[in-house]
């Protein structure tokens, strides 16, 4: 059962993409030593724009200025640091549409998600945290709070702004000043807050803004005058990351991969754990490190929540990001693709059965329909690899101690999901799943309030709540 | 003729028990004048591993305990230390070279931190997680979890009170724990160890290596199966220190890092020593009728 829309395209006429950007350094966009990238738009492989690339002399320069922010901007009374964070959290209000666009374009997300989630949730961060500027004393994190120095950020592409947000809100509130990279795929919606931290008249050099791949991540991480580390990413670059400031004073989060269970008991309302289980896995295509990408349901139900899923996947539209239909947009790059079809490929060949809805395929572009894969066991690649994409791989379980069990038999550890509507089972569920945020009956939902981040391999640290801004204080104790 | 006294053998403590080292291996202590005291085991590679396994077996139990029972026990090992504060005060002073008045103050130091984390145990949820008010019709949550397993190795100057302000805020959290002792120090960790098996400490909880943290270090910090390392135990060593926090990256151990001196261990911890070894859950659940 298909209903046909007519197409709803959100105009992309109200972003204005430059042919080519700079690095945002010291108050001003300046011109990178590196040789220069080009960002595209993944759903139709058209270029965006010619993009900076900082080497490590630009990185130098981005620290620098910094530094010289550091000292006035670590010293201003809260309250007036606050006021900048609000006033930058209005401009984001006022230039919404045109942010959730620009994300939509150069990322792949549905207009839908960049329009309705990423942005409010931003401008919710920068809220939160203008707040908390001048109450960092009451903030429970020991006396006297201080800021730690000059912050270096590197984020992922799945959730350009929203990350940054997470990175940039709570270094500054704290009095922290930033040299933030983008990633290499998704630059364009950092160098427009870039702007809009010129429209707030942010003091120079507070936010630097440096574009790049991996090696100026490295140069970022590795700079002796860095105070903290704060990455998203992957595991792999993780552990290269701690393993670069062994030895260092430099404060470290690292928020890092998932390969979550969600797990649906033979008493759930299925057809809300439907809806979670879809919004869980194929929710920005999947690119989600909590991502609720190994399904754990109750053998008893097993086949129905399957039956009421397929029927729920036929439904999704993917397509154009921009189209105000739209489920399920680009993937983010052909490199991802790869790997996500790499990974799928190796579901198939280790036994697993696939199955994807009826979906047209745009003709270019970077797609992956909607998948599942049935009949997986704990041992297969994809029960245990972060595929990032939107394939879900489907397990059952007979009792509770099983679900824990193998919702736990991972090295990951940043979410999980229960569905059951018995109160007791919840809390005996959430006290036993060791990841860092466990949604009942609910899933991937996320606020500037509410702490974020993993256990074991997932990463350490927390970002939003009271918890995260012991990641940039001296003296934090949470 | 006089009476032989009866020496004691000082053994490891592994899950409840005290075994010789598997390496067959022994050391000679000394006191703090270099006179020979007793030969210690010697911790290997093997007994680390075998540590660990006896820690991880322990960590659910453990942390499973109500915060409330967890308080009692340390509660309990204050208790049974402040029994037997001659036998450490003569251990403190041998170990570590002092007069019978500061010996005496390093005990009744130790105890009283004990009983200052024993306090901690059914507190530190309500001083480090709270609600969190999301903007949506959801309970949500953040409260403090046990990180697992994790591997200590204790100062080495301050035999027992560095131990004990090492060890108790890894544990009463939930955390189960391997020690790896002073190396020239050892011997107040081992009487230490025998308060443990006689105070209602779970086998497992608490596990206590003597032997060289240069040694022992790398391989706990390379452990698959640790969750997080202090590394207290080489302060004023960075290169080492750097190196053990670059094994730790294998599987992305929490780390205390080693402070450039051991620490006055007479001040007042704070809640850092806990925090360290803490993960912050985060729960949601919708609101509805």
């Amino acid at each position: 059962m298909a209903f046909e829309y007519a197409p709803a395209p959100e105009s992309r006429s109200i972003v204005d993409i430059k042919p080519s950007y700079g690095l945002f350094v010291d108050g001003a966009f300046v011109d990178g030593n590196g040789a220069a990238f080009k960002t595209i738009n993944p759903a139709t492989e058209e270029t965006l724009a010619e993009i900076a690339e900082a080497d490590e002399a630009d990185v130098d320069a981005a620290v620098q200025a910094a530094r010289r922010a550091f000292r006035s901007w670590s010293r201003m009374p809260g309250k007036e640091r606050a006021k900048y964070l609000f006033r930058i959290a209005r401009i984001l209000q006022e230039r919404a549409r045109e942010l959730a666009v620009l994300e939509s374009i150069d990322n792949g997300k549905p207009i839908k998600e960049s329009r309705d989630v990423d942005v409010p949730t931003v401008a919710a961060h920068f809220f939160y945290h203008a707040g908390w500027a001048d109450k960092l004393d009451y903030a429970g994190l020991g006396p006297n709070p201080r800021a730690l120095g000059v912050a270096g950020q590197v984020i992922p592409w799945n959730f350009p702004l929203l990350m940054l947000a997470w990175k940039v809100a709570p270094a500054l509130a704290c009095g922290n000043t930033v040299v933030l990279k983008p990633a290499e795929t998704t630059p364009l919606t950092a160098l427009l807050f870039a702007e809009i931290c010129q429209q707030a008249d942010l003091p120079a050099g507070v936010v630097n803004i440096i574009t790049g791949a991996g090696g100026t991540g490295q140069a970022l991480v590795g700079h002796p005058d860095v105070d903290k580390v704060a990455f998203t990413g992957s595991t792999d670059v993780g552990k290269a990351i701690a393993r670069a400031v062994a030895g260092t004073d430099k404060k470290v989060t690292l928020e890092l991969g998932g390969k979550a269970a969600n797990i649906v008991f033979e008493d759930a309302a299925l057809d809300q754990a439907v809806e979670g289980i879809v919004s869980g896995i194929f929710f920005n295509q999947g690119h989600v490190c909590c991502a609720g990408s190994r399904l754990l349901v109750q053998e008893s139900v097993a086949e129905e929540v399957l039956h009421r899923l397929k029927r729920r996947m036929a439904t999704l539209r993917v397509g154009d990001p921009l189209d105000k239909n739209t489920d399920i947009g680009a993937i983010n790059s052909a490199e991802q693709l790869a790997r996500i079809t790499e990974l799928s490929g190796i579901g198939d060949a280790e036994g697993a059965e696939r199955w994807s809805p009826d979906c047209e395929l745009p003709a270019s572009g970077y797609w992956f329909p909607p998948t599942i894969f049935t009949g997986v066991s704990q041992a297969h690649r994809i029960a245990r690899e972060e595929i990032f994409g939107p394939v879900l791989s489907v397990l059952t379980f007979r009792t509770p101690s099983e679900a824990i069990e193998k919702a736990n038999n991972t090295p990951y550890g940043l979410s999980a999901g229960v569905w059951t509507e018995k109160g007791s089972r919840i809390l005996h569920m959430a006290d036993r799943l060791r990841a860092g945020v466990v949604w009942a009956n609910t899933f991937n939902k996320f606020d500037p309030t509410s702490p974020f981040g993993g256990y074991q391999e997932s990463g350490y640290g927390r970002e939003g709540g009271r918890q995260g801004l012991a990641a940039y204080l001296k003296g934090g104790q949470a | 003729m006089a009476r032989l006294d009866v020496r004691k053998t000082y053994k490891l403590y592994i899950g409840g028990a005290f075994p010789r080292s598997e390496s067959g291996h022994s050391y000679e202590v000394a006191d703090a004048a270099g006179r020979f005291v007793a030969n210690a085991s010697l911790a290997s590679r093997k007994d680390v591993r075998d540590a660990v396994v006896a820690a991880r077996k322990a960590f659910g139990g453990w942390s499973g305990r109500t915060a409330y029972n967890r308080g009692q026990i340390l509660y309990r090992i204050a208790e049974v230390m402040e029994d037997r504060r001659p036998q450490f005060e003569d251990a403190v002073r041998q170990s570590e070279g002092l007069g019978a008045a500061a010996a005496r103050g390093q005990v009744d130091a130790a105890v009283d931190r004990l009983v200052w984390y024993a306090g901690w145990a059914d507190k530190l949820a309500q001083v480090v997680g709270n609600a969190n008010p999301v903007a949506g019709p959801f309970f949500n949550h953040t409260a403090p979890e046990p990180t697992g397993v994790v591997g200590a190795l204790a100062p080495q100057e301050s035999s027992l009170l560095g131990l004990v302000s090492t060890l108790a805020p890894v544990v009463v959290s939930g955390n189960v724990a391997v020690v790896v002792s002073s190396y020239g120090r050892p011997l107040p960790a081992v009487t230490f160890a025998e308060v443990l098996a006689t105070s209602d400490v779970p086998g497992g909880v608490v596990n206590i290596l003597t032997g060289d943290a240069t040694v022992l270090g790398p391989w706990l910090a390379g452990h698959m199966d640790v969750n997080a390392i202090d590394l207290v135990g080489v302060a004023g060593h960075p290169d080492l220190a750097g190196e053990l926090e670059v094994a730790a990256a294998d599987n992305l151990k929490r780390v205390r890092r080693a402070p450039a001196a051991e620490p006055d261990w007479s001040i007042e911890p704070g809640l850092e020593p806990m925090t360290a070894f803490l993960e912050h859950k985060t729960v949601w659940h919708p609101v509805g009728v």
